[in-house]
Protein backbone atom coordinates (compact mmCIF):
# COMPACT_ATOMS: atom_id res chain seq x y z
CA UNK A 1 0.00 0.00 0.00
CA UNK A 2 1.66 3.35 1.06
CA UNK A 3 5.38 3.16 1.70
CA UNK A 4 5.67 7.12 2.54
CA UNK A 5 6.49 6.75 5.98
CA UNK A 6 9.45 4.39 5.23
CA UNK A 7 12.37 5.83 6.22
CA UNK A 8 13.63 7.61 3.29
CA UNK A 9 16.32 6.41 0.89
CA UNK A 10 19.54 7.45 1.51
CA UNK A 11 19.86 10.58 -0.12
CA UNK A 12 21.62 10.87 -3.48
CA UNK A 13 23.64 13.81 -2.33
CA UNK A 14 25.20 12.55 1.12
CA UNK A 15 28.31 10.45 1.32
CA UNK A 16 28.65 8.92 4.91
CA UNK A 17 31.33 10.97 6.72
CA UNK A 18 34.75 9.25 5.95
CA UNK A 19 33.73 6.49 3.81
CA UNK A 20 35.51 5.16 0.75
CA UNK A 21 34.76 6.76 -2.71
CA UNK A 22 32.51 3.98 -3.65
CA UNK A 23 33.30 3.35 -7.69
CA UNK A 24 30.08 5.35 -8.89
CA UNK A 25 26.98 3.31 -9.55
CA UNK A 26 25.30 6.07 -11.64
CA UNK A 27 26.95 9.57 -13.17
CA UNK A 28 29.56 10.77 -10.91
CA UNK A 29 29.03 13.19 -8.83
CA UNK A 30 29.84 16.96 -10.14
CA UNK A 31 31.20 17.98 -6.80
CA UNK A 32 32.14 16.21 -4.30
CA UNK A 33 33.51 17.63 -0.91
CA UNK A 34 35.96 15.51 1.21
CA UNK A 35 36.59 16.24 4.81
CA UNK A 36 36.36 19.83 4.06
CA UNK A 37 37.45 22.01 6.93
CA UNK A 38 38.81 25.91 6.59
CA UNK A 39 39.88 27.87 9.18
CA UNK A 40 40.25 31.73 9.12
CA UNK A 41 42.84 33.16 11.39
CA UNK A 42 41.19 35.83 13.21
CA UNK A 43 42.35 39.58 12.07
CA UNK A 44 44.47 40.14 15.42
CA UNK A 45 46.01 37.05 14.43
CA UNK A 46 45.10 35.58 17.57
CA UNK A 47 42.55 32.53 17.77
CA UNK A 48 40.78 31.44 14.95
CA UNK A 49 37.55 30.96 13.30
CA UNK A 50 36.35 27.86 12.09
CA UNK A 51 34.06 28.37 8.90
CA UNK A 52 33.66 24.74 8.39
CA UNK A 53 34.50 21.62 10.40
CA UNK A 54 34.83 18.49 8.27
CA UNK A 55 32.12 18.74 4.95
CA UNK A 56 31.26 15.50 3.06
CA UNK A 57 28.67 16.27 0.44
CA UNK A 58 28.11 14.80 -3.33
CA UNK A 59 26.82 17.39 -5.99
CA UNK A 60 24.81 15.28 -8.55
CA UNK A 61 25.37 16.20 -12.29
CA UNK A 62 22.53 17.62 -13.90
CA UNK A 63 20.54 18.53 -10.62
CA UNK A 64 19.57 22.09 -9.20
CA UNK A 65 21.26 21.14 -5.53
CA UNK A 66 20.67 23.64 -2.79
CA UNK A 67 22.83 24.44 0.32
CA UNK A 68 20.87 26.36 3.18
CA UNK A 69 21.96 27.53 6.19
CA UNK A 70 21.30 30.55 8.24
CA UNK A 71 24.15 33.68 8.26
CA UNK A 72 27.41 32.56 9.54
CA UNK A 73 26.98 28.97 8.80
CA UNK A 74 29.73 28.49 6.36
CA UNK A 75 28.44 28.11 2.90
CA UNK A 76 29.59 31.24 1.22
CA UNK A 77 32.70 29.55 2.14
CA UNK A 78 31.85 26.31 0.69
CA UNK A 79 30.94 27.16 -2.80
CA UNK A 80 33.88 29.59 -3.10
CA UNK A 81 36.22 26.38 -2.67
CA UNK A 82 34.14 24.58 -5.73
CA UNK A 83 36.34 27.20 -7.71
CA UNK A 84 38.87 27.51 -5.84
CA UNK A 85 38.48 31.66 -4.32
CA UNK A 86 39.42 29.80 -1.59
CA UNK A 87 41.34 26.84 -0.42
CA UNK A 88 40.34 24.24 1.90
CA UNK A 89 42.30 24.07 5.14
CA UNK A 90 41.98 20.16 4.89
CA UNK A 91 40.33 17.90 2.82
CA UNK A 92 39.72 18.25 -0.97
CA UNK A 93 37.00 19.46 -3.54
CA UNK A 94 36.58 17.38 -6.86
CA UNK A 95 34.98 19.21 -9.61
CA UNK A 96 34.10 16.63 -12.24
CA UNK A 97 36.76 14.23 -10.77
CA UNK A 98 39.26 17.11 -10.39
CA UNK A 99 41.00 17.93 -7.40
CA UNK A 100 40.77 21.97 -7.34
CA UNK A 101 43.50 22.40 -5.09
CA UNK A 102 46.16 20.28 -6.61
CA UNK A 103 45.62 23.00 -9.69
CA UNK A 104 47.97 24.95 -10.74
CA UNK A 105 47.45 28.86 -11.78
CA UNK A 106 46.95 28.51 -15.62
CA UNK A 107 44.78 25.26 -15.24
CA UNK A 108 42.69 26.93 -12.18
CA UNK A 109 41.75 29.78 -14.66
CA UNK A 110 40.52 26.79 -17.31
CA UNK A 111 38.42 24.88 -14.82
CA UNK A 112 36.86 28.03 -13.74
CA UNK A 113 36.06 28.80 -16.97
CA UNK A 114 33.83 25.48 -16.77
CA UNK A 115 32.04 27.53 -13.93
CA UNK A 116 29.81 30.10 -13.86
CA UNK A 117 29.13 32.18 -11.36
CA UNK A 118 26.33 34.68 -10.29
CA UNK A 119 26.33 36.43 -7.17
CA UNK A 120 23.91 38.61 -4.42
CA UNK A 121 25.17 41.98 -5.89
CA UNK A 122 25.53 40.90 -8.72
CA UNK A 123 28.67 42.20 -9.28
CA UNK A 124 28.55 43.86 -13.05
CA UNK A 125 30.84 46.53 -14.43
CA UNK A 126 29.36 49.36 -14.09
CA UNK A 127 31.32 51.20 -17.07
CA UNK A 128 30.21 48.21 -19.51
CA UNK A 129 26.82 47.71 -21.07
CA UNK A 130 25.29 44.54 -21.08
CA UNK A 131 26.65 43.62 -23.75
CA UNK A 132 30.34 44.42 -22.50
CA UNK A 133 29.36 42.77 -19.58
CA UNK A 134 28.32 39.22 -21.09
CA UNK A 135 31.02 39.72 -23.41
CA UNK A 136 34.08 40.18 -20.41
CA UNK A 137 34.49 35.99 -19.55
CA UNK A 138 35.14 35.65 -23.11
CA UNK A 139 37.43 38.20 -23.95
CA UNK A 140 39.08 36.83 -20.53
CA UNK A 141 39.27 33.61 -22.61
CA UNK A 142 40.76 34.76 -25.38
CA UNK A 143 38.33 35.08 -28.04
CA UNK A 144 38.28 37.42 -31.04
CA UNK A 145 35.96 39.73 -31.73
CA UNK A 146 33.05 38.03 -34.05
CA UNK A 147 33.10 34.88 -31.84
CA UNK A 148 32.02 36.84 -28.73
CA UNK A 149 29.32 38.32 -31.05
CA UNK A 150 27.70 35.06 -31.86
CA UNK A 151 28.16 33.58 -28.40
CA UNK A 152 26.44 37.04 -26.49
CA UNK A 153 23.54 37.71 -28.86
CA UNK A 154 22.08 34.40 -28.14
CA UNK A 155 22.87 34.74 -24.34
CA UNK A 156 21.29 38.16 -24.37
CA UNK A 157 18.14 36.52 -25.69
CA UNK A 158 17.85 33.66 -23.70
CA UNK A 159 17.85 35.90 -19.94
CA UNK A 160 15.18 38.22 -22.62
CA UNK A 161 17.51 41.75 -22.45
CA UNK A 162 17.04 42.27 -25.94
CA UNK A 163 16.40 45.34 -25.75
CA UNK A 164 18.24 46.48 -23.34
CA UNK A 165 21.93 45.45 -24.92
CA UNK A 166 23.44 48.84 -24.82
CA UNK A 167 22.52 49.92 -21.45
CA UNK A 168 24.32 50.02 -18.71
CA UNK A 169 23.69 48.53 -15.21
CA UNK A 170 22.81 51.43 -13.51
CA UNK A 171 19.88 51.47 -15.85
CA UNK A 172 18.53 48.59 -15.00
CA UNK A 173 16.10 47.05 -12.11
CA UNK A 174 17.87 44.07 -9.74
CA UNK A 175 16.18 40.79 -11.99
CA UNK A 176 17.46 42.10 -14.65
CA UNK A 177 21.20 43.24 -13.72
CA UNK A 178 20.82 39.08 -12.51
CA UNK A 179 20.06 38.19 -15.81
CA UNK A 180 22.85 39.82 -16.98
CA UNK A 181 25.08 38.16 -14.25
CA UNK A 182 23.25 35.05 -15.21
CA UNK A 183 24.08 35.57 -18.97
CA UNK A 184 27.45 36.59 -18.32
CA UNK A 185 28.52 33.20 -16.04
CA UNK A 186 27.17 30.83 -19.18
CA UNK A 187 29.00 32.95 -21.39
CA UNK A 188 31.93 30.66 -21.51
CA UNK A 189 29.29 27.36 -21.65
CA UNK A 190 30.15 26.05 -17.70
CA UNK A 191 28.96 22.91 -16.78
CA UNK A 192 28.49 24.15 -13.55
CA UNK A 193 26.53 27.16 -12.47
CA UNK A 194 27.06 28.66 -8.61
CA UNK A 195 25.08 30.64 -7.67
CA UNK A 196 26.07 32.77 -4.38
CA UNK A 197 22.55 34.14 -2.67
CA UNK A 198 21.74 35.05 -6.62
CA UNK A 199 17.75 36.08 -5.21
CA UNK A 200 18.35 37.50 -1.79
CA UNK A 201 18.35 41.28 -2.88
CA UNK A 202 15.66 40.73 -5.04
CA UNK A 203 11.49 41.48 -4.41
CA UNK A 204 9.73 38.22 -4.16
CA UNK A 205 8.18 38.44 -7.10
CA UNK A 206 11.80 38.94 -9.57
CA UNK A 207 12.82 35.79 -7.14
CA UNK A 208 10.42 33.87 -8.96
CA UNK A 209 11.57 35.26 -12.20
CA UNK A 210 14.67 34.59 -11.60
CA UNK A 211 14.52 31.03 -10.34
CA UNK A 212 12.32 30.23 -13.06
CA UNK A 213 15.12 30.94 -15.36
CA UNK A 214 17.24 29.53 -13.25
CA UNK A 215 15.06 26.11 -13.81
CA UNK A 216 15.04 26.62 -17.16
CA UNK A 217 18.63 27.04 -17.52
CA UNK A 218 19.24 23.63 -15.65
CA UNK A 219 16.69 21.89 -17.92
CA UNK A 220 17.36 22.82 -21.23
CA UNK A 221 21.09 23.25 -20.95
CA UNK A 222 21.50 20.44 -18.67
CA UNK A 223 23.55 22.57 -16.79
CA UNK A 224 24.45 21.36 -13.05
CA UNK A 225 23.68 23.99 -10.43
CA UNK A 226 24.99 24.47 -6.85
CA UNK A 227 22.99 27.08 -5.01
CA UNK A 228 23.56 28.90 -1.30
CA UNK A 229 20.92 30.75 -0.02
CA UNK A 230 19.28 31.27 3.42
CA UNK A 231 15.87 31.22 2.17
CA UNK A 232 14.04 27.89 2.22
CA UNK A 233 11.55 29.37 -0.09
CA UNK A 234 14.79 29.20 -3.04
CA UNK A 235 15.60 25.46 -2.55
CA UNK A 236 11.78 24.32 -1.83
CA UNK A 237 10.97 26.09 -5.32
CA UNK A 238 13.92 24.82 -7.25
CA UNK A 239 16.27 22.54 -5.84
CA UNK A 240 16.03 18.58 -6.45
CA UNK A 241 18.37 18.21 -3.85
CA UNK A 242 19.72 20.07 -0.60
CA UNK A 243 22.25 20.02 2.11
CA UNK A 244 21.22 21.87 5.27
CA UNK A 245 24.51 23.85 6.94
CA UNK A 246 24.37 24.71 10.41
CA UNK A 247 27.92 25.77 12.40
CA UNK A 248 30.84 24.55 9.61
CA UNK A 249 28.84 21.15 9.00
CA UNK A 250 25.99 19.66 6.57
CA UNK A 251 23.50 18.42 9.72
CA UNK A 252 20.95 17.00 6.79
CA UNK A 253 21.02 16.00 3.20
CA UNK A 254 19.12 14.00 0.29
CA UNK A 255 16.04 14.63 -2.17
CA UNK A 256 14.67 18.22 -0.85
CA UNK A 257 11.18 16.53 -0.88
CA UNK A 258 12.40 13.80 1.60
CA UNK A 259 14.28 16.14 3.58
CA UNK A 260 11.92 18.76 4.33
CA UNK A 261 8.42 16.13 4.55
CA UNK A 262 10.55 14.42 7.48
CA UNK A 263 13.01 16.73 8.59
CA UNK A 264 15.36 15.20 11.06
CA UNK A 265 17.46 18.01 12.35
CA UNK A 266 16.95 20.86 14.88
CA UNK A 267 18.31 23.15 12.37
CA UNK A 268 16.18 22.11 9.00
CA UNK A 269 13.02 22.29 11.41
CA UNK A 270 14.32 25.89 12.60
CA UNK A 271 14.46 26.64 8.63
CA UNK A 272 11.28 25.69 7.77
CA UNK A 273 9.30 26.96 10.58
CA UNK A 274 9.63 30.11 8.62
CA UNK A 275 7.63 28.70 5.75
CA UNK A 276 4.03 29.42 5.74
CA UNK A 277 1.28 27.23 6.89
CA UNK A 278 3.84 25.12 9.15
CA UNK A 279 4.23 27.39 11.75
CA UNK A 280 1.85 26.93 14.55
CA UNK A 281 0.21 30.06 16.17
CA UNK A 282 2.46 31.49 18.72
CA UNK A 283 -0.34 31.12 21.34
CA UNK A 284 -0.35 27.72 21.32
CA UNK A 285 3.25 27.35 21.22
CA UNK A 286 3.53 29.16 24.06
CA UNK A 287 0.76 26.62 25.96
CA UNK A 288 2.63 23.22 24.81
CA UNK A 289 4.94 21.08 27.48
CA UNK A 290 6.82 18.13 26.59
CA UNK A 291 5.03 15.50 28.56
CA UNK A 292 0.93 15.65 29.27
CA UNK A 293 -1.16 14.44 31.68
CA UNK A 294 -4.74 13.08 31.50
CA UNK A 295 -7.23 15.81 30.33
CA UNK A 296 -4.04 17.31 28.10
CA UNK A 297 -4.41 17.42 24.78
CA UNK A 298 -1.95 16.11 22.14
CA UNK A 299 -0.91 18.46 19.11
CA UNK A 300 0.45 16.17 16.04
CA UNK A 301 1.58 17.14 12.67
CA UNK A 302 0.60 14.85 9.87
CA UNK A 303 2.46 14.96 6.71
CA UNK A 304 1.01 13.34 3.81
CA UNK A 305 2.02 13.12 -0.25
CA UNK A 306 0.79 11.39 -3.34
CA UNK A 307 -1.55 8.86 -2.57
CA UNK A 308 -2.20 9.73 1.11
CA UNK A 309 -3.66 13.40 -0.29
CA UNK A 310 -6.30 11.86 -1.82
CA UNK A 311 -7.88 9.96 0.84
CA UNK A 312 -10.42 11.48 3.02
CA UNK A 313 -8.19 11.22 6.31
CA UNK A 314 -9.76 13.17 8.66
CA UNK A 315 -12.86 11.95 8.41
CA UNK A 316 -11.61 8.18 9.07
CA UNK A 317 -9.03 9.68 11.89
CA UNK A 318 -12.14 11.10 13.68
CA UNK A 319 -14.27 8.02 13.65
CA UNK A 320 -11.25 5.80 14.12
CA UNK A 321 -10.26 7.78 17.24
CA UNK A 322 -13.40 8.26 18.71
CA UNK A 323 -12.85 11.73 19.90
CA UNK A 324 -12.91 14.65 18.34
CA UNK A 325 -10.08 16.22 16.50
CA UNK A 326 -8.93 19.78 16.13
CA UNK A 327 -7.29 21.39 13.11
CA UNK A 328 -4.94 23.95 13.81
CA UNK A 329 -2.98 24.85 11.03
CA UNK A 330 -2.16 23.45 7.35
CA UNK A 331 -0.88 23.60 4.38
CA UNK A 332 -0.92 22.02 0.82
CA UNK A 333 1.82 22.89 -1.40
CA UNK A 334 4.60 22.01 -3.59
CA UNK A 335 8.12 20.93 -2.78
CA UNK A 336 10.52 20.27 -6.00
CA UNK A 337 7.56 19.67 -8.41
CA UNK A 338 5.83 17.37 -5.82
CA UNK A 339 2.65 18.04 -4.12
CA UNK A 340 2.87 17.71 -0.04
CA UNK A 341 0.48 18.32 2.71
CA UNK A 342 0.92 19.40 5.88
CA UNK A 343 -1.53 19.46 8.74
CA UNK A 344 -1.18 20.49 12.43
CA UNK A 345 -4.48 18.52 14.76
CA UNK A 346 -4.86 18.53 18.54
CA UNK A 347 -7.14 15.08 20.30
CA UNK A 348 -7.43 13.87 23.54
CA UNK A 349 -4.25 12.39 25.54
CA UNK A 350 -6.23 10.16 26.42
CA UNK A 351 -4.13 6.93 25.90
CA UNK A 352 -6.89 4.70 24.81
CA UNK A 353 -7.01 7.34 22.14
CA UNK A 354 -3.14 7.32 21.84
CA UNK A 355 -3.24 3.80 21.13
CA UNK A 356 -5.84 3.96 18.65
CA UNK A 357 -4.01 6.57 16.74
CA UNK A 358 -1.04 5.04 16.66
CA UNK A 359 -3.10 1.91 15.04
CA UNK A 360 -4.42 4.12 12.17
CA UNK A 361 -0.96 5.78 11.81
CA UNK A 362 0.42 2.47 11.16
CA UNK A 363 -2.18 1.14 8.70
CA UNK A 364 -2.36 4.24 6.67
CA UNK A 365 1.29 4.93 6.88
CA UNK A 366 0.82 8.47 7.43
CA UNK A 367 4.18 10.28 8.53
CA UNK A 368 3.60 12.00 11.99
CA UNK A 369 5.57 14.40 14.64
CA UNK A 370 4.64 14.83 18.04
CA UNK A 371 4.81 18.57 18.70
CA UNK A 372 3.74 18.75 22.45
CA UNK A 373 0.91 18.86 24.61
CA UNK A 374 -1.48 21.33 26.04
CA UNK A 375 -4.94 22.03 27.14
CA UNK B 1 56.23 97.31 -20.49
CA UNK B 2 55.15 97.22 -23.95
CA UNK B 3 52.56 94.97 -24.46
CA UNK B 4 53.74 93.16 -27.55
CA UNK B 5 56.80 92.76 -25.40
CA UNK B 6 54.54 91.30 -22.76
CA UNK B 7 52.74 88.93 -24.93
CA UNK B 8 56.29 87.48 -26.33
CA UNK B 9 57.44 86.81 -22.51
CA UNK B 10 54.20 85.37 -21.67
CA UNK B 11 53.97 83.01 -24.69
CA UNK B 12 57.88 81.89 -23.94
CA UNK B 13 56.47 81.19 -20.57
CA UNK B 14 53.40 79.36 -21.29
CA UNK B 15 55.35 77.11 -23.31
CA UNK B 16 58.22 76.14 -21.01
CA UNK B 17 55.15 75.58 -18.00
CA UNK B 18 53.22 73.67 -20.77
CA UNK B 19 56.35 71.47 -21.76
CA UNK B 20 57.52 70.90 -17.91
CA UNK B 21 53.74 70.05 -16.95
CA UNK B 22 53.39 67.81 -20.07
CA UNK B 23 56.42 65.87 -19.53
CA UNK B 24 56.60 65.77 -15.62
CA UNK B 25 53.18 64.69 -15.80
CA UNK B 26 53.35 62.00 -18.67
CA UNK B 27 56.31 60.11 -16.90
CA UNK B 28 55.26 60.70 -13.26
CA UNK B 29 51.71 59.32 -14.25
CA UNK B 30 53.44 56.17 -16.53
CA UNK B 31 55.60 55.72 -13.05
CA UNK B 32 52.88 56.28 -10.40
CA UNK B 33 49.86 54.26 -12.02
CA UNK B 34 51.49 50.91 -11.66
CA UNK B 35 52.81 51.93 -8.19
CA UNK B 36 49.36 53.15 -7.53
CA UNK B 37 47.72 50.41 -8.62
CA UNK B 38 50.30 48.12 -6.70
CA UNK B 39 49.31 49.73 -3.22
CA UNK B 40 46.06 49.51 -3.76
CA UNK B 41 46.47 45.73 -4.29
CA UNK B 42 49.29 44.57 -1.87
CA UNK B 43 47.48 44.34 1.17
CA UNK B 44 47.47 40.97 3.28
CA UNK B 45 44.82 39.03 1.28
CA UNK B 46 44.72 40.89 -1.63
CA UNK B 47 45.70 40.59 -5.63
CA UNK B 48 49.12 41.10 -5.08
CA UNK B 49 49.69 40.85 -1.55
CA UNK B 50 52.88 41.84 -0.44
CA UNK B 51 52.13 43.79 3.31
CA UNK B 52 56.07 43.80 3.84
CA UNK B 53 56.58 45.66 0.23
CA UNK B 54 53.79 47.24 0.45
CA UNK B 55 54.76 49.02 3.88
CA UNK B 56 58.60 49.76 1.97
CA UNK B 57 56.93 51.65 -0.44
CA UNK B 58 53.97 53.29 1.02
CA UNK B 59 56.69 54.79 3.29
CA UNK B 60 59.17 56.05 0.83
CA UNK B 61 55.56 57.60 -1.29
CA UNK B 62 55.23 59.17 2.30
CA UNK B 63 58.88 60.45 2.75
CA UNK B 64 58.38 62.15 -1.05
CA UNK B 65 55.26 63.68 -0.89
CA UNK B 66 56.26 65.51 2.96
CA UNK B 67 59.44 66.78 1.65
CA UNK B 68 58.76 70.30 0.91
CA UNK B 69 58.81 70.89 -3.15
CA UNK B 70 61.45 73.34 -3.20
CA UNK B 71 63.59 71.54 -1.11
CA UNK B 72 63.09 68.39 -3.32
CA UNK B 73 64.58 70.68 -6.07
CA UNK B 74 67.68 71.62 -4.13
CA UNK B 75 68.72 68.59 -2.48
CA UNK B 76 68.39 66.42 -5.72
CA UNK B 77 70.46 68.47 -7.96
CA UNK B 78 73.10 66.23 -7.72
CA UNK B 79 70.81 63.01 -9.27
CA UNK B 80 69.33 65.75 -11.87
CA UNK B 81 72.30 66.49 -13.06
CA UNK B 82 73.05 63.01 -13.82
CA UNK B 83 69.73 62.49 -15.53
CA UNK B 84 69.35 65.75 -17.21
CA UNK B 85 73.41 66.52 -17.91
CA UNK B 86 72.63 70.01 -16.17
CA UNK B 87 70.91 70.92 -13.22
CA UNK B 88 69.75 74.28 -14.72
CA UNK B 89 66.81 75.36 -16.98
CA UNK B 90 63.62 73.68 -18.19
CA UNK B 91 65.26 70.36 -18.53
CA UNK B 92 66.18 70.27 -15.63
CA UNK B 93 63.72 71.29 -13.77
CA UNK B 94 61.41 68.46 -14.93
CA UNK B 95 63.12 65.97 -13.13
CA UNK B 96 62.33 67.13 -9.53
CA UNK B 97 58.75 67.81 -11.21
CA UNK B 98 58.43 64.35 -12.30
CA UNK B 99 60.08 62.63 -8.89
CA UNK B 100 57.41 64.93 -6.89
CA UNK B 101 54.31 64.19 -9.46
CA UNK B 102 55.26 60.17 -9.07
CA UNK B 103 54.11 59.36 -5.20
CA UNK B 104 51.13 62.23 -5.78
CA UNK B 105 50.31 60.22 -8.64
CA UNK B 106 50.47 56.89 -6.92
CA UNK B 107 48.61 57.78 -3.63
CA UNK B 108 45.48 59.45 -5.49
CA UNK B 109 45.46 56.28 -8.11
CA UNK B 110 45.71 53.79 -4.83
CA UNK B 111 42.46 56.22 -3.67
CA UNK B 112 40.66 55.73 -7.02
CA UNK B 113 41.50 51.90 -7.43
CA UNK B 114 40.33 51.28 -3.98
CA UNK B 115 36.83 52.81 -4.96
CA UNK B 116 36.37 49.66 -6.76
CA UNK B 117 34.08 47.18 -5.78
CA UNK B 118 35.79 43.89 -4.42
CA UNK B 119 32.93 41.86 -5.28
CA UNK B 120 33.97 42.47 -9.71
CA UNK B 121 38.01 41.64 -8.40
CA UNK B 122 35.98 38.39 -7.17
CA UNK B 123 33.67 37.86 -10.17
CA UNK B 124 36.52 38.52 -12.57
CA UNK B 125 38.71 35.96 -11.03
CA UNK B 126 35.47 33.53 -11.18
CA UNK B 127 35.35 34.05 -14.60
CA UNK B 128 39.25 32.92 -14.65
CA UNK B 129 41.05 36.26 -15.37
CA UNK B 130 44.81 36.73 -14.85
CA UNK B 131 45.90 39.26 -12.32
CA UNK B 132 46.94 41.30 -15.39
CA UNK B 133 43.57 41.30 -16.86
CA UNK B 134 41.94 41.93 -13.41
CA UNK B 135 43.85 45.15 -13.56
CA UNK B 136 43.19 46.52 -16.82
CA UNK B 137 40.04 45.21 -17.54
CA UNK B 138 38.17 45.61 -14.41
CA UNK B 139 40.23 47.70 -11.95
CA UNK B 140 41.26 50.63 -14.19
CA UNK B 141 38.61 50.38 -16.51
CA UNK B 142 35.98 50.94 -13.35
CA UNK B 143 38.35 53.57 -11.99
CA UNK B 144 38.70 55.50 -15.20
CA UNK B 145 36.16 58.54 -13.59
CA UNK B 146 38.66 58.14 -10.15
CA UNK B 147 41.43 58.30 -12.37
CA UNK B 148 40.48 60.98 -14.67
CA UNK B 149 39.79 63.49 -11.83
CA UNK B 150 42.84 62.33 -10.09
CA UNK B 151 45.52 63.25 -13.33
CA UNK B 152 43.68 66.35 -13.66
CA UNK B 153 44.19 66.95 -9.89
CA UNK B 154 48.06 66.26 -10.78
CA UNK B 155 47.89 68.86 -13.82
CA UNK B 156 46.53 71.46 -11.47
CA UNK B 157 49.46 70.52 -8.87
CA UNK B 158 52.08 70.36 -11.21
CA UNK B 159 50.88 73.72 -12.72
CA UNK B 160 51.46 75.15 -9.30
CA UNK B 161 55.13 73.39 -8.65
CA UNK B 162 56.18 74.66 -11.97
CA UNK B 163 56.11 77.86 -10.48
CA UNK B 164 58.94 77.15 -8.11
CA UNK B 165 61.67 75.44 -10.18
CA UNK B 166 62.39 79.75 -11.58
CA UNK B 167 64.89 78.62 -8.59
CA UNK B 168 66.74 76.54 -10.92
CA UNK B 169 66.37 78.39 -13.84
CA UNK B 170 63.43 76.32 -14.91
CA UNK B 171 61.74 79.51 -16.36
CA UNK B 172 57.69 78.89 -17.03
CA UNK B 173 54.71 81.35 -15.62
CA UNK B 174 55.27 81.53 -12.08
CA UNK B 175 59.00 82.59 -12.81
CA UNK B 176 57.95 85.16 -14.87
CA UNK B 177 55.68 86.39 -11.99
CA UNK B 178 58.36 86.14 -9.83
CA UNK B 179 60.83 88.14 -11.59
CA UNK B 180 59.25 90.35 -13.69
CA UNK B 181 56.37 90.88 -11.17
CA UNK B 182 57.44 90.98 -8.11
CA UNK B 183 61.51 91.56 -8.22
CA UNK B 184 61.10 94.92 -10.73
CA UNK B 185 57.92 95.63 -9.48
CA UNK B 186 56.09 95.28 -12.67
CA UNK B 187 52.17 94.77 -10.89
CA UNK B 188 50.72 94.41 -15.13
CA UNK B 189 53.23 91.70 -15.64
CA UNK B 190 52.08 89.61 -12.43
CA UNK B 191 48.39 90.13 -13.31
CA UNK B 192 48.56 89.09 -16.17
CA UNK B 193 50.56 85.72 -15.22
CA UNK B 194 47.85 85.61 -13.04
CA UNK B 195 45.02 85.69 -15.61
CA UNK B 196 46.84 82.96 -17.76
CA UNK B 197 47.54 80.44 -15.14
CA UNK B 198 43.81 80.51 -13.99
CA UNK B 199 42.94 80.24 -17.60
CA UNK B 200 44.76 77.45 -17.84
CA UNK B 201 43.82 75.82 -14.40
CA UNK B 202 40.26 76.18 -15.61
CA UNK B 203 41.06 74.67 -19.30
CA UNK B 204 42.68 71.88 -17.41
CA UNK B 205 39.80 71.18 -14.61
CA UNK B 206 36.80 71.61 -17.21
CA UNK B 207 38.76 69.37 -19.91
CA UNK B 208 39.22 66.89 -16.90
CA UNK B 209 35.77 66.81 -15.53
CA UNK B 210 33.41 66.87 -18.58
CA UNK B 211 36.14 63.14 -19.67
CA UNK B 212 35.50 61.98 -16.10
CA UNK B 213 31.52 62.82 -16.33
CA UNK B 214 31.99 60.82 -20.03
CA UNK B 215 33.60 57.62 -18.19
CA UNK B 216 31.17 57.29 -15.27
CA UNK B 217 28.01 55.29 -16.19
CA UNK B 218 27.52 54.72 -12.44
CA UNK B 219 24.68 57.30 -12.32
CA UNK B 220 22.62 57.24 -15.37
CA UNK B 221 18.91 57.35 -14.94
CA UNK B 222 16.50 56.13 -17.44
Amino acid sequence: MHTVSNPPAPGRAVLPSGAEMAPPVAASPMVSFRGVTKRFADRGGKGEFIALAGVDLEVPKGAITGIIGRSGAGKSTLIRLVNGLENPTSGSVLVDGVDVGGLDETKLRGLRRQVGMIFQHFNLLSSRTVYGNIALPLEIAGLSRAAIKARVAPLIDLVGLSDKAGRYPAELSGGQKQRVGIARALATEPKLLLSDEATSALDPETTQSILDLLKTINRDLGLTVLLITHEMEVVKSIASEVAVIDKGLIVESGRTFDVFTRPRHETTRALLSGLPGTKLPDAITRRLKADGGTGDRIYTRLTFFGATAEQPLIARLMSELGAEVNIITGTIDEIAGEPYGSLVVSYSADPAVLSRAEAFYAQTGLSTEVLGYGA
Amino acid sequence: MAPDMLLALLWKALVQTVHMVAVAGLIGTLVGLPIGVFLANSGRGELFAAPMVNRIVGLIVNATRSTPFIILVVAIIPFTRLVAGTSIGTSAAIVPLTLATIPFVARLIEAAIREVDRGLIEAARAMGASRWQIVTKVLIAEARPGITLALTLTLVSLIGYSAMVGAVGGGGLGDLGIRYGYQRFMPEVMAAVVVVLILLVQAVQSAGDALARRFDKRNRQT
